[in-house]
């Protein structure tokens, strides 16, 4: 990679570590007690829907928003009493920020002149940052000439070449058209692992975190939810929010029955689900489990091992293609089922009579 | 349509306008319903009428031979081997150019606090920063002369304290002093709309790159705003160049806008050095305007995103504060002085010779209310009419150019535009040389009549209730007639019970700024006003404050001059505001 050795971050990656920080708007608690340990080198998610904080805590970080109390800690640093301008961390903007009134060169030098790296200096690291985005040529353009896709590339070049302890991007992909995003993303990813920078990456996209990201931490009414790996999260949500946000989870409500070995929960008028003894179950907690963790069996076939069933109706019926996604009336609980297709396998009708099993090991209960 | 299209082809001196209609009429028809073209060829009448042919007027007189008709350069050889005429061009320039300054150095610390901090005053700020829009300047002349002359108040006091005056309004510093206080609202309004369209990201990117304070101001912040700035300071040094009655009330005559007026009134409508003088005004005024097009052209930098805010608002530090508190309120006390003066001097029995007035009385009210009712009349008509001829026009105007594809409706566009360029002397002056030739059924010229000064005023008056109209229509979704359409309401009963009802404020807005500056206005009224009778506001004003003994009843009509404009405007504020509690849809 031609440029590299000028661009690449050479510094030891950094940490980041917040502690205990609240922010408030008034009587707008934006940001709860949040307590975050972001590895060095890692590529990490702020995730949640429009609203939780995640943007915030973002701002946060970068100095352009203050907590109310807490710490920001990078590298071991406390950097919570530093302005924006004093705080070393690349941020990518949303819109791009892309200064109108000057070329694509003068925005990516901009950063090295207010740090007074030598003249001789930023010509070269210049064009070294807009060959690792794959602009090169494209310098003396004004940023409206540019598409949108090479406008995230500048703005991504303008905050690497200063070569930050730490780069925050905020909804980077949210501006593109889709094709664009899984091509953009899977670039982001290289170019982070390339240079080995700690990131953080804003997104209200479950797909997006769970493909480029190293950890996740969910966000909800300025809470961290659960922090973990894509696959932990998905596996082990900790609170209905979390198992509802990152895919679809069928959230079932009903009663716990029986006690010690006999344990189970019991949706009204529909099927008892027994409880593995090693799970503990909060009383209200509601019964949760993914779509294709049940399927739908035939008349006359067995159940199966391990699994529990229960006579409904189909309601809707989805085809998507590798699969298809029926909806099950079961007593009062409606349930959503995905079963693999296969050429040649018929498909159930809506109002048929079914029943579905559903493996009792996949299923958690989990309370708000 | 066709027959009747022909005949208003015929109106006097048309002809300029239809040449750029008449190459796409076969076309038009094809794309545009009669009701299209008949509204367009009507506009394009009107502005054939009364905006070309006056200014095409002037401009042939200044480049023919005196009684004969053949074309020549020799007016324009006198101007320029006349030492008086060569002073005068260069003082303009030179005052022009100054009170660009001095309006700068008012409406930036003002725009800047204002936009960038979270700042107590914004609101008062921005109101007060209006008021000297809707007085005429000559009337604040007068008022500052007394504050601020040789004998003025505050000389006074500076010469009884430390023993020194400063020549504040003496000669071409005076005309500064009063067009700087004037016109930075000019400024104030284009500078603080560019600071707010910058998005926050903007800046928050250069500080989140080790950029902070003046360094970011001069790098980002400034050259982001930089063509509002532009826009206003091009205005403030045309709007200064064209002025009439401040110089000569402050008995500067050697400046061009003075000289034309003196040449016309004194030696008479025949003399060609006041159309000369007339045309240096226009290409100065084009030329001004032209350049800061170029500088500004191609680059839009308003980057608000959707949802943004501007930039962000700091909290002043507690010493900033006070600095921020003293600038402002320094600013405004300067800004405000002439209404202040004027005021006292509407009350004063003598004020000569003191900072204060001697003793106070309500005669000059009482005596304005008595003899010069007539004045306030007249003008409330004259405004009233030229704002309502402007939103018509520049509704049909904006219609035409944003919804239809007739051809030749750019044309239009730029001719209503264009009488911007057009300084008010020289549409006064034009007016009476095209409109005195033209007699009525008893033989008295259509240049004497009072229609003739709404017609002025409302030509003079059009690009800024353009700009208006044209900015409300364009937020209007065209989704929101095409609707309208698809339910089965025709053209015409789309445009009134959708498009007008939605422009509404916009058409306000424009109609109260043609009114509020028509109602002040004198360039071109000056030239116009035949008999007393007919007099509008400002004439009577500039009659009153000629005299020493008129002066206090001058600043009793320029009170009630100032508090009209002002209730006027506040009162369509709140109609504005009330239209626009419905939330607006499909933008």
């Amino acid at each position: 990679m031609p440029g590299l050795s000028t661009v690449a971050h050479r510094a030891p990656a950094a940490g980041v570590r917040i502690e205990a920080v609240n922010l408030s708007y008034g009587d707008n608690h934006v940001l709860k007690s949040i307590d975050l340990d972001i590895r060095p080198g890692e590529f990490f998610a702020f995730l949640g829907p429009s609203g939780c904080g995640k943007t915030t805590l973002l701002r946060l970080i970068a100095g352009f928003n203050h907590a109310d109390s807490g710490r920001v800690l990078v590298g071991e640093k406390d950097i919570s009493g530093l302005p924006p301008w004093k705080r070393d961390i690349g941020m990518v903007f949303q819109s791009y920020a892309l200064w109108p009134h000057m070329t694509v060169a003068r925005n990516v030098a901009f950063g090295l002149e207010e740090k007074r790296v030598p003249r001789a200096e930023i010509g070269p690291r210049v064009t070294a940052a807009l060959e690792l985005v794959g602009l090169t040529g494209l310098d003396q353009r004004r940023p409206a000439q540019l598409s949108g896709g090479q406008q995230q590339r500048v703005a991504l070049a303008r905050t690497i070449v200063v070569e930050p302890k730490l780069l925050l991007l905020d909804e980077p992909l949210s501006n593109l058209d889709a094709k664009l995003r899984v091509q953009v993303r899977r670039e982001l990813r290289e170019l982070q692992q390339r240079l080995g920078l700690t990131t953080i990456f804003v997104t209200h996209d479950q797909e997006e975190a769970n493909t480029v990201c190293d950890r996740i931490a969910v966000m909800n009414h300025g809470v961290i939810q659960q922090v973990g790996t894509p696959k932990d999260l998905y596996e082990q949500p900790a609170n209905l929010f979390v198992a509802n946000f990152l895919g679809t989870a069928n959230i079932v409500e009903g009663q716990l029955i029986g006690d010690g070995a006999s344990r189970a929960f019991e949706v009204a008028g529909g099927p008892k689900i027994p409880i593995p003894a090693d799970r503990a179950v909060t009383p209200g907690a509601r019964m949760v489990f993914r779509p294709q963790d049940c399927t739908i069996i035939r008349p006359g076939e067995s159940t199966g091992p391990d699994k529990t069933a229960a006579a409904g109706t189909v309601t809707y019926r989805e085809f998507l293609g590798a699969s298809v996604r029926y909806g099950v009336r079961a007593g009062t609980a409606d349930i959503a089922v995905d079963c693999p297709f296969h050429a040649g396998d018929t498909l159930h009708e809506v109002g048929a009579a079914v029943s579905i099993a559903i493996a009792s090991q996949s299923v958690r209960f989990l309370s708000d | 349509m066709g027959p009747g299209f022909r005949r208003d082809d015929g109106g006097v001196g048309a002809r300029p306008m239809n040449i750029a209609l008449a190459t796409g009429r076969a076309r038009a028809r094809l794309s545009a319903t009669p009701g299209q073209i008949a509204l367009a060829v009507g506009i394009a009448a009107f502005l054939a009428l009364f905006l070309v042919w006056p200014s095409a007027t002037v401009i042939y007189v200044a480049f023919t031979e005196k009684g004969g008709g053949a074309f020549t350069l020799v007016n324009f050889a006198d101007f320029f081997r006349t030492d008086l005429f060569l002073r005068s061009f260069w003082n303009s320039f030179y005052v022009s150019a100054m009170a660009v300054v001095g309006a700068s150095i008012l409406a930036l610390p003002l725009a800047y606090i204002t936009s960038r901090f979270a700042f107590r005053g914004t609101v008062l700020i921005q109101t007060l920063g209006f008021l000297p829009l809707i007085m005429p300047p000559f009337v604040g002349a007068v008022a500052m002369q007394l504050f601020f002359g040789r004998n003025g108040s505050v000389n006074l006091l500076l010469d009884d304290a430390f023993g020194f005056k400063i020549a504040f309004m003496e000669g071409l510093n005076g005309v500064i002093f009063v067009q700087s206080i004037h016109y930075f609202p000019f400024i104030l309004i284009n500078l603080s709309a560019a600071l707010r369209n910058i998005d926050a990201s903007m800046e928050e990117a250069a500080q989140n790159l080790g950029s902070s304070g003046f360094r970011l101001f001069r790098r980002i912040v400034f050259p982001l705003a930089m063509p509002g700035y532009i826009a206003g300071a091009s205005l403030v040094f045309v709007k200064v160049f064209d002025d009439l009655a401040t110089p000569l009330l402050l008995n500067v005559k050697d400046m061009l806008a003075p000289q034309a007026y003196l040449r016309v009134t004194s030696i008479g409508i025949a003399d060609p050095m006041g159309y000369v003088i007339a045309v240096v005004l226009i290409v100065t005024s084009v030329a001004a305007m032209a350049l800061s097009a170029l500088a500004t052209r191609g680059i839009d930098y308003s980057t608000v995103q959707r949802g943004g805010g501007g930039l962000a608002r700091r909290v002043l530090r507690p010493y900033e504060s006070v600095l921020a508190y003293l600038t402002v309120t320094l600013i405004l006390l300067l800004v405000l002085a002439p209404h202040a003066g004027l005021l006292l001097l509407s009350f004063s029995t003598v004020w000569s010779f003191s900072p204060l007035p001697d003793g106070y009385t309500m005669a000059h009210y009482a005596r304005i209310f008595g003899e010069s009712s007539l004045y306030i009349k007249n003008t409330l008509i004259y405004a009233s009419l030229a704002g309502l001829i402007d939103v018509v026009l520049g509704t049909a105007i904006a219609y035409l150019v944003l919804r239809t594809r007739l051809v030749g409706r750019d044309a239009l566009d730029w001719a209503a535009s264009a009488a911007l360029a057009v300084p008010g002397i020289v549409l006064g002056i034009g007016y009476l040389r095209a409109f005195y030739g033209v007699k009525l059924w008893d033989g008295t010229p259509l240049a004497s009549l009072w229609i003739v000064i709404v017609l002025a005023l409302a030509i003079r008056r059009l690009p800024y209730a353009l700009r208006a109209c044209y900015a409300a229509l364009q937020q209007i979704s065209v989704s929101l007639e095409e609707a309208a359409e698809n339910l089965g309401a025709t053209k015409m009963r789309t445009v009134r019970r959708i498009v007008t009802p939605l422009m509404m404020g916009g058409i306000l807005a424009g109609f109260v700024t043609s009114f509020a500056t028509a109602a002040v206005e004198l360039s071109a009224t000056l030239m116009l006003v035949q008999s007393n009778s007919d007099a509008p506001l400002a004439y009577g004003l500039y009659v009153l404050m000629q005299s020493a003994a008129g002066r206090g009843g001058g600043a009793a009509l320029g009170v009630i001059a100032v508090v009209l404009v002002a209730v006027c405007t506040i009162l369509s504020h709140f109609v504005i505001e009330r239209g626009r509690a419905i939330p607006p849809a499909g933008h």
